[in-house]
């Protein structure tokens, strides 16, 4: 349904749940997810707060289309202050939890407070109920999981949880919904953990429903799905490959970091990619991939579903991971492979089986453990702080020890759970950390990707892709082909991929969807489901009313301009090989630029007119 | 001359057999283009999408130009394809 004008706040220290009325005033400027969500939460926690103290809020909330027709109208956010980045945060996920929040009856849900013992939420539709979590802590995800359903003896329910990394404080924790779907980045799981929320279980029934223009609706979204199926990239591109076909792209353009971004490109990438995934091993003759999947309502379904061969080293005495499960995506395979120089694809896939089952992102935990390993190789750390651990460079028996002590916060995974940023700072050596504000990279070097370099510095969560993918215009050729190692009209494209990403986060549909849709496509969407008057125009002026509203929030937590960066790494040391060889990424010729298109000062502070101008002041 | 031809996601299926990671070193003559290639494989024109010789993009004007691409070159190209 559209919006269902309800908003559950949930006081943990309390331990109450009550009913109150969405703010339509609001929801009219933000829409719903990210930036609604967003806007609840600057209205309603000092940015300065602790991240992991009571007085931060988590909001899980659903966008407008979430639970409709729509295509990929299954999406939810969670919004909360970043314990890893001090930012604000907003991770995003797929999966059916999203639908079964907005088919209980409930818009968002405000998470407030801390719980004196461990707790989950129980929602059946107008029932909500904190119930004793005490036989759950202490549990997986896919544990966690298994008894909620056994208890409530209803299978239907859908769970999103948190796993042990995050109840022993690893910064870049999960919240994992549906096995293995997951609200990734940003360590949103350890917010969850600090209050003592195990899990939020969820059973609706109510369907779908206020939908403004039903039959507008349903012609504007069957032409969505028309144009998704009959787009080579969304109709089958990614159902066949994944977002793991990019692992080969990325490598011969000379943009895959590797090595804690010591080099450009991987000698090893063809044997983790998305073709080798289908390739039958020779071990066994069955390929790691076993199936696609999708998403509520999604009708890409670029999920992979992987099996690893049971004789492998990581899994030959543990049948518990025989069965198929979620497999690589590309941010995954990239971090746990080409990072930390491992070219074992079962190897990886049974570290990505972990984050899901214990809540860790992939991403910033292969690139805390690339930057343990460069550590290790130069010294710093020793066999004696690893336990007799050899923790180098291409040991996918390193990586799989990591993941698993980092899963249950053991020794020296206590220290890895830290993140990248904080562990190199703890050993003395800062510089060879690859993060911005906190938060480790994802999978395309801003050498070979200028603009990328401009996405990772000025993203309001840290190093991120899914704040503007330039990729898709730099490499890709969508929606019109730019030159990757240019610098030149970058700000004003970075500013575009910013905000229209930024409205497209707030409507409950996935981003991918833009590989094939614009605005254009979404808005009538939107407009045929939302009061108000919805078209490509004011969502991208909503997108840049959301950036500046998250600008404001870090700047008022103290997250300023001067932390719009990179590493020295990227912007002094040159490529090494492939088409970027001898480039760094030249951030300078576009951040003031950039500023100066957002219409911020030269210190990066959005003016006072362009807050009014956006609605803001 | 000699180059390095390669061809990623669901136009592998148009290698050789004896191709090795999608990729099979070839011969060829000053007046082959990437779409001459491509025609050699029995590759559609049309499905080529992202074109790269030596891992620069191939703009569409020069993907059938002669002499455009020289010996121990690392020719790659893909359907249209996304992710991240």
């Amino acid at each position: 349904m559209a919006w269902t004008r309800k908003v559950l706040r949930v006081n943990l220290t309390e331990g109450t749940c009550k009913e109150e009325p969405l703010n339509m005033q609001w929801a009219k400027q933000y829409l719903g997810q990210r930036g609604l969500g967003t806007k609840y939460l600057t209205e309603e926690i000092d940015p300065k707060c602790d991240a992991l103290g009571p007085d931060n809020k988590m909001i899980m909330i659903t966008g407008p289309l979430t639970g409709t027709a729509a295509s990929t109208g299954g999406r939810y956010s969670v919004v909360t202050k970043s314990p890893l980045t001090g930012t604000v945060a907003c991770s995003n996920s797929g999966g059916f939890i999203g639908n079964e929040i907005k088919c209980a009856g409930w818009d968002m849900l405000i998470f407030e407070g801390k719980s004196p013992k461990p707790v989950y939420l129980y929602l059946e539709n107008d029932k909500a109920q904190l119930l004793p979590a005490d036989e759950l802590w202490g549990k997986s995800v896919w544990e966690t999981d298994e008894l909620i359903h056994k208890k409530h003896q209803d299978p239907l329910i859908r769970v999103a949880c948190v796993g042990r990394s995050a109840e022993e404080g690893c910064l870049y924790a999960a919240i994992v919904n549906d096995l293995h779907r997951a609200a990734g980045r940003s360590g949103v799981g350890t917010v969850m953990a600090s209050k003592n929320l195990k899990a939020v279980a969820v059973r609706g029934t109510k369907g779908v429903g206020n939908i403004k223009d039903p039959t507008a609706f349903m012609k504007a979204t069957s032409d969505g799905k028309k144009v998704l199926a009959e787009n080579a990239v969304t109709g089958e591109g990614l159902p066949a490959l994944g977002t793991q076909v990019l692992m080969n792209v990325i490598n011969e353009v000379g943009a895959m970091p590797t090595r804690n971004m010591k080099e450009v490109q991987f000698e090893g990438a063809s044997k983790i990619s998305g073709e080798a995934m289908k390739e039958p091993r020779p071990t066994d003759g069955k390929p790691n991939l076993t199936t696609n999947a999708g998403c509520f309502a999604c009708t890409i379904a670029c999920g992979r579903i992987s099996t690893i061969d049971q004789g492998h080293f990581t899994i030959e005495n543990k049948p518990q991971y025989w069965g198929n499960s979620g497999g690589l995506e590309y941010e995954a395979a990239w971090a746990l492979g080409s990072d930390c120089g491992v070219s074992d694809l079962d190897a990886l896939t049974y570290v990505n089986f972990l984050c899901n089952e214990d809540g860790m992102d992939p991403i910033s935990f292969g690139a805390t453990v690339a930057a343990a390993m460069e550590l290790f190789e130069e010294g710093v750390i020793t066999t004696e702080h690893t336990g007799g651990v050899e923790l180098k460079f291409g040991s996918a028996e390193a990586l799989a020890w990591a993941a698993e002590v980092v899963a249950k916060g053991e020794g020296f995974g206590r220290e890895l759970g830290l993140g990248s940023k904080r562990l190199c700072e703890k050993y003395g050596r800062p510089e060879l950390s690859m993060t911005v504000k906190g938060q480790e990279f994802p999978a395309y070097d801003p050498r070979g990707i200028q603009g990328m370099g401009l996405t990772y510095a000025t993203s309001n969560r840290g190093a991120c892709h899914l704040r503007s993918y330039t990729v898709s215009s730099e490499i890709l050729g969508i929606p019109e082909k730019t030159d990757p190692l240019e610098t030149e009209g970058k700000p004003e494209l970075v500013k575009a991929f910013q905000d229209a990403t930024a409205a497209v986060d707030s409507a409950g549909l996935c981003v991918f969807t833009t590989f094939a849709w614009t605005l254009e496509d979404i808005a009538p969407q939107v407009n045929a489901a939302c009061e108000g008057e919805w078209t490509a125009d004011s969502m991208m002026e909503m997108g840049e009313r959301i950036w500046n509203m998250e600008r404001d929030f870090n700047i008022a937590a103290g997250i300023t301009g001067d932390m719009d960066t990179l590493p020295k790494r990227l912007l002094k040391d040159v490529a090494k090989t492939g088409p970027a060889q001898g480039k760094v990424c030249n951030l300078d010729d576009m951040l003031p630029k950039y500023y100066e298109a957002r219409g911020w000062t030269a210190d990066g502070v959005p003016t006072d007119e362009t807050r009014v101008r956006l609605g803001l002041a | 001359m000699e180059i390095t031809f390669k061809l990623y996601a669901t136009l592998s299926q148009y290698l050789p057999a004896g191709s090795v990671n999608h990729s099979i070193n070839i011969k060829i003559s000053d007046s082959d283009t990437a779409f001459s290639l491509l025609d050699k494989f029995n590759v559609p024109r049309e499905s080529a999408h992202l074109v790269l010789l030596n891992g620069v993009y191939v703009n569409p004007e020069d993907r059938d130009k002669p002499h455009f691409i020289k010996d121990g070159d690392t020719l790659a190209i893909w359907p249209p394809v996304a992710g991240g």
